[in-house]
């Protein structure tokens, strides 16, 4: 197991940011921790880097304690903090080669290790440029190639994508799915595309507590395996007759009434997962001598579930 | 430890001390007046010594209590600002290289400004007799007096984030224990060799009157690791 969190639990001073979690993950893994800002994120992640201990509970990187063997844990990692931290005043070159002597690269290999991070973030172009006068997606390709230079089996990233231009984020999910395929990756956003785009398995945390785990497929199994109708219809109509005689249908759950648009009334209608409503709730409908509008159907989204459950 | 780790970090910082201005103001600031007061003294006195100038209390007072908090701020508070402090904490090198890495480059750069009064020895040396040795143990009191202040510079930019909170404190504090020696007279008579021994003014005319004393080597070496042993408790303070 490259990753092995047990009954991991931090506090900063009375404030409980991570509240007894466990998750472990492996090699090939691209593991997306998703959760709303201060959900306790980014501090598992700096207690995996080693960064800060944990309180209580253990943490171990391709088997190595992060408190007694701290050493030896950093030395297997990469690390994008959530803060990218970058000189101003050097430039790209000299940030990695800086870099790659502190993760303790052979002096010979640096230049080699180096071209290569450049060439596969798409930093030739700037490579003798400060830093500072960077854009914000420049930077942040720095950084990414900061915490990959020493070739790490768990690369870490919190909020790898944030501040790039739409192209810059596509290229660099599609660097983190091919390099995902020999690592082990964590990466932390707030984006829910990104996790469907990226990941093979979620973790929702939720105040310090993880409250999803799974493929994003099964977490959309799993949630309440509903799927969801608005109907529309004229208002030349009883809405609690015609609720009520929706409501018979066998495979519904729920019918909402959500409001009085003047002339129309709307509806949500919860069915059984994977059913479409539509035909036999129009047929009703017709039978209550109502009109439709309008009709849509929908299935829930990691969107829904992620408001679900992290409200 | 890791030599090569504190190498990297020494280098590293050194090259960020001459790409900004600050290595540059410190060095000339520090060779124009100290080459006013040496050809002051010089003249003035016309005596071929150099107690005068490395005794001068405007040449200690602007090198020990302005230059070495100027030249220290940056060191721990920009990491911090800059979040930087995170990258070094969690690459494989220990709090202890970091913090020599950082201090030995400060270090470095004072002995380089302190360099041109080797210069001066050298010009009185053409004039008239004047004893080598004298001028080896003041040079190298003034060496130790900033390892010290910069242990203290140190420690309290690792407290802060702020470089401008770092330059004052650190500036306050090196001025207590500069100013302490001055003051003694208010002391009553039976404390002032107490506090004598904890002045930096006591060590440092003892050892440029060319006595090297076991006491003013231990005084100076305790209380750099004192400082740098702060910094490390300091580093560590983010895992409380």
């Amino acid at each position: 197991m490259s990753i092995k969190v047990t009954n991991l639990t931090k506090y900063y001073g009375d404030y409980l940011a991570v509240d007894n979690i466990s998750f472990e993950a492996k090699k090939g893994e691209i593991l997306g921790f998703l959760g709303p800002n201060g959900a306790g994120k980014s501090t598992t992640m700096k207690i995996i880097t080693t960064y800060l201990p944990p309180t209580s509970g253990t943490v171990e990187v391709d088997g190595f304690d992060v408190e007694e063997k701290s050493l030896d844990v950093r030395k297997k990692l990469g690390y994008l903090p959530e803060l990218n931290p970058l000189y101003y005043d050097m430039t790209p070159v000299e940030y990695l080669d800086f870099v790659a002597k502190l993760d303790g690269i052979p002096s010979n290999e640096i230049k080699k290790k180096r071209e290569e991070m450049i060439k596969v973030c798409g930093l030739d172009s700037v490579r003798t440029k400060d830093i500072g006068t960077l854009s914000k997606g420049f930077k942040q390709r720095v950084g990414l190639a900061q915490a990959m230079i020493n070739n790490p089996d768990v690369l870490i990233l919190d909020e790898p994508t944030s501040g790039l231009d739409p192209n810059q984020i596509i290229e660099i999910r599609n660097l983190i799915k091919k390099l995902g395929k020999e690592k082990t990756v964590v990466l932390s956003t707030h984006i829910l595309s990104e996790v469907t785009a990226t990941c093979n398995r979620v973790i929702i945390i939720n105040k310090g507590k993880i409250v999803a785990d799974g493929t994003p497929e099964e977490l959309q199994a799993k949630s309440k395996g509903q799927s969801l109708v608005t109907l529309e219809v004229k208002n030349n109509c009883d809405k609690n007759a015609l609720s009520g005689a929706i409501k018979e249908i066998r495979s519904v759950n729920k019918v909402e009434f959500v409001k009085d648009n003047g002339d129309s009334f709307l509806f949500n209608i919860y069915g059984e997962h994977g059913t479409d409503l539509r035909e036999v709730i129009s047929n009703k409908v017709m039978q209550q001598k109502a009109m439709v509008l309008s009709m849509q159907t929908k299935q829930t989204s990691l969107e829904d579930i992620f408001r679900e459950l992290t409200k | 430890m890791n030599t090569t780790n504190i190498k990297t970090i020494f280098s590293k910082e050194l090259k960020s001390y001459f790409n900004s201005p600050v290595a540059y103001i410190v060095m000339i600031v520090f060779m124009v007046i100290s080459g006013f007061l040496f050809t002051m003294s010089f003249f003035q006195i016309n005596v071929a010594s150099m107690r005068e100038f490395f005794g001068s209390f405007f040449i200690q007072l602007v090198l020990f209590v302005v230059f070495i908090p100027a030249i220290t701020m940056r060191s721990f508070s920009e990491e911090k600002k800059q979040g930087t402090l995170e990258l070094l904490l969690t690459k494989p090198i220990t709090d202890i290289e970091l913090i020599l890495g950082k201090y030995l480059s400060a270090l470095t750069l004072i002995v380089i400004t302190l360099a041109p009064t080797i210069f001066y020895f050298i010009v009185i040396k053409m004039i008239g007799p004047i004893p080598f040795w004298p001028f080896l143990t003041s040079l190298l009191g003034y060496i130790l007096m900033s390892a010290f202040f910069i242990g203290i510079g140190i420690f309290v930019s690792s407290i802060t984030e702020n470089q401008i909170i770092a330059f004052i404190v650190a500036v306050l504090i090196c001025l207590f224990f500069f100013l302490l020696g001055k003051l003694l007279v208010v002391f009553p008579p039976s404390m002032v060799s107490v506090f004598e021994y904890l002045t930096t003014d006591y060590h440092l005319s003892n050892i440029s009157r060319g006595v090297i004393d076991s006491r003013v080597l231990v005084y100076y070496f305790s209380m750099i690791f004192f400082t740098l042993f702060l910094t490390k408790v300091s580093l560590e303070s983010r895992k409380w």
